[in-house]
């Protein structure tokens, strides 16, 4: 879905009511597209028509508070969850197709590792299951700073270590695009700071990244927001439309004025 | 399918296995414990132990593999690690062939420990074949391993998987012929067993140790186990559901 954007540029967002202020004037490529999704879980509406788009190299964050359908989502981008209804569009095909295993990174909320092997076993798991290179392997352990780990078995890292080498294996093939569920969850400071200058970095080398969070300091540091609230989306547009739109001077209190906007509406 | 990944996966297994001496040293000794204990149970009824030894050599791999295998494949579904290998390029089948294999390697020292002792220091003697007994023992320990791999789809807690062997293996052990000869059972009993794969497992060790000549029931025996393991591994590829709710 390659095109110019005016689309981008004065499109008025049918959820959220926000004129969307021009950004840039440059070619966008949409690489996540979702229309209308409906997934319900144990009889419960989990996401209520839930529409959104993403731009190739961006960092997308996904916000809103625990139980709000922001996992349930990244599981519906990444083929894993059953829907109900709607369409979800990867990279010009349909969530979950065979095509787009190499080409879609996902980290669950808790780091799927495998506990009793060290860090470089689980990665050399990985690689192979990819046919990468040993090298490969390498650049990703010093990447998520795991070097002076790789012995280790995962069971004896820390809670953060072990968020780092389930990143890893997700970056492991160089994915065109990298889901994440609440990557920084846990993590001190410096090192939530280091992982979104290096989400950051990725997004500068065409990676697209979804980054989900409940905590709203971090919006700061997305390009685009989409704001989730029972299931349904209350906002989707830039960080500074977020403020400028609720004359909000944090996000917090914009994420407050949204959601009772939102509820005055029913 | 890619050899590759499933030799891949049979190593990361094996690997999770290295680090986990416990397991391993309980998964090779305790056929090796069962077998003595048997031995001195029949003490000096050599004719007793030499025709029960066999079916119980075909038995212990088998249900120990089900119970490892699916409670390993429940391990990988609960920590998540299982949809991040769905949602990379490894297949269903390539998952469930990398355990068979992984585990298999595993069934095949097994069998020829309990071999080894049953045969030197227990004293263990047939007038069969040593060599078929073995390749039935190692293909019961694969339908076993193949039989977890496809119930493990149906458990959602440890709680449920292991109730399966009572459930689906200890069933099956009482019609196998181990405690009644199958031809002695009530008919519909034995119309039952005839359906039940293990039946044919232990048939065929039992079968193999008597006698050196191959016969159609033998022929029999060794296909419905060689087929009952692809089986069962098609089956659990198709029970794996890539999407969850």
């Amino acid at each position: 879905m390659r095109r110019y954007s005016p689309a981008h540029l004065f499109e008025v967002s049918r959820t959220a009511h926000l004129i969307v202020v021009p950004t840039r004037f440059v070619q966008v490529e949409t690489v996540l597209t979702i229309d209308r999704l409906r997934v319900s879980r144990g009889g419960s509406l989990v996401l209520n028509n839930v529409t959104a788009e993403v731009a190739s190299g961006r960092v997308a964050g996904l916000l809103g508070a625990s139980g709000s359908g922001k996992s349930t989502l990244m599981r519906s981008i990444v083929g894993v969850q059953r829907i109900d209804s709607g369409k979800i569009t990867v990279l010009n095909l349909p969530a979950g197709a065979k095509e787009l295993r190499r080409k879609v990174g996902y980290v669950s909320q808790s780091p799927a590792v495998y506990l009793d092997l060290t860090v470089i076993e689980n990665l050399n798991y990985f690689s192979s299951i990819f046919a990468l290179h040993d090298t490969r392997v390498e650049e990703v352990l010093e990447r998520v700073s795991l070097s002076g780990a790789r012995k280790q078995l995962a069971s004896s890292l820390s809670g953060g270590q072990r968020a780092r080498l389930s990143l890893a294996l997700a970056l492991l093939p160089s994915p065109a695009i990298l889901v994440l569920d609440e990557p920084t969850v846990g993590l001190d400071p410096l090192l939530r700071e280091e992982l979104w200058d290096h989400f950051h970095e990725l997004a500068s080398q065409g990676c697209t990244l979804l980054v989900s969070s409940h905590v709203m300091d971090e919006a700061e540091r997305c390009d685009d927001l989409v704001l989730l609230r029972d299931g349904q989306v209350i906002f989707h547009s830039s960080p500074a439309n977020l403020k400028a739109s609720t004359e909000a001077d944090n996000l917090d209190s914009a994420f407050l004025t949204l959601a009772k906007r939102a509820k005055n509406e029913f | 399918m890619s050899s590759r990944r499933i030799f891949a996966t049979a190593k990361r297994l094996l690997e999770q296995l290295r680090h986990d001496p416990r397991t391993v040293l309980l998964l090779l000794a305790v056929p090796l414990v069962l077998m003595i204990l048997l031995r001195y149970l029949f003490g000096s009824q050599l004719v007793e132990f030499n025709q029960l030894a066999p079916m119980l050599i075909a038995l212990f791999p088998f249900t120990i593999m089900f119970v490892v295998t699916s409670i390993a494949m429940l391990r990988e579904r609960m920590t998540g690690t299982l949809e991040r290998l769905l949602t990379s390029p490894i297949s269903k089948l390539e998952i469930l062939l990398g355990y068979g294999l992984g585990f298999g390697i595993l069934a095949v020292l097994q069998v020829a420990l309990v071999l080894l002792l049953t045969f030197g220091p227990l004293d263990m003697r047939i007038s069969g074949s040593i060599s078929m007994l073995l390749v039935f023992s190692v293909l019961d320990a694969l339908m076993g391993t193949a039989l977890g791999l496809l119930l493990s789809a149906f458990a959602n807690s440890e709680f449920q998987a292991v109730q399966f062997l009572p459930a689906f293996i200890f069933p099956q052990m009482l019609l196998s012929g181990i405690f009644i000869p199958r031809d002695q059972m009530p008919q519909a009993l034995r119309y039952l067993s005839d359906l039940l794969p293990l039946s044919y497992a232990i048939d065929g060790a039992s079968r193999t140790s008597l006698t050196k000549i191959w016969t159609l029931a033998s022929s029999i025996d060794l296909s419905v186990v060689v087929i009952a393991i692809p089986l069962a591994l098609a089956l659990g590829a198709l029970t794996l559901k890539r999407q969850t709710n």
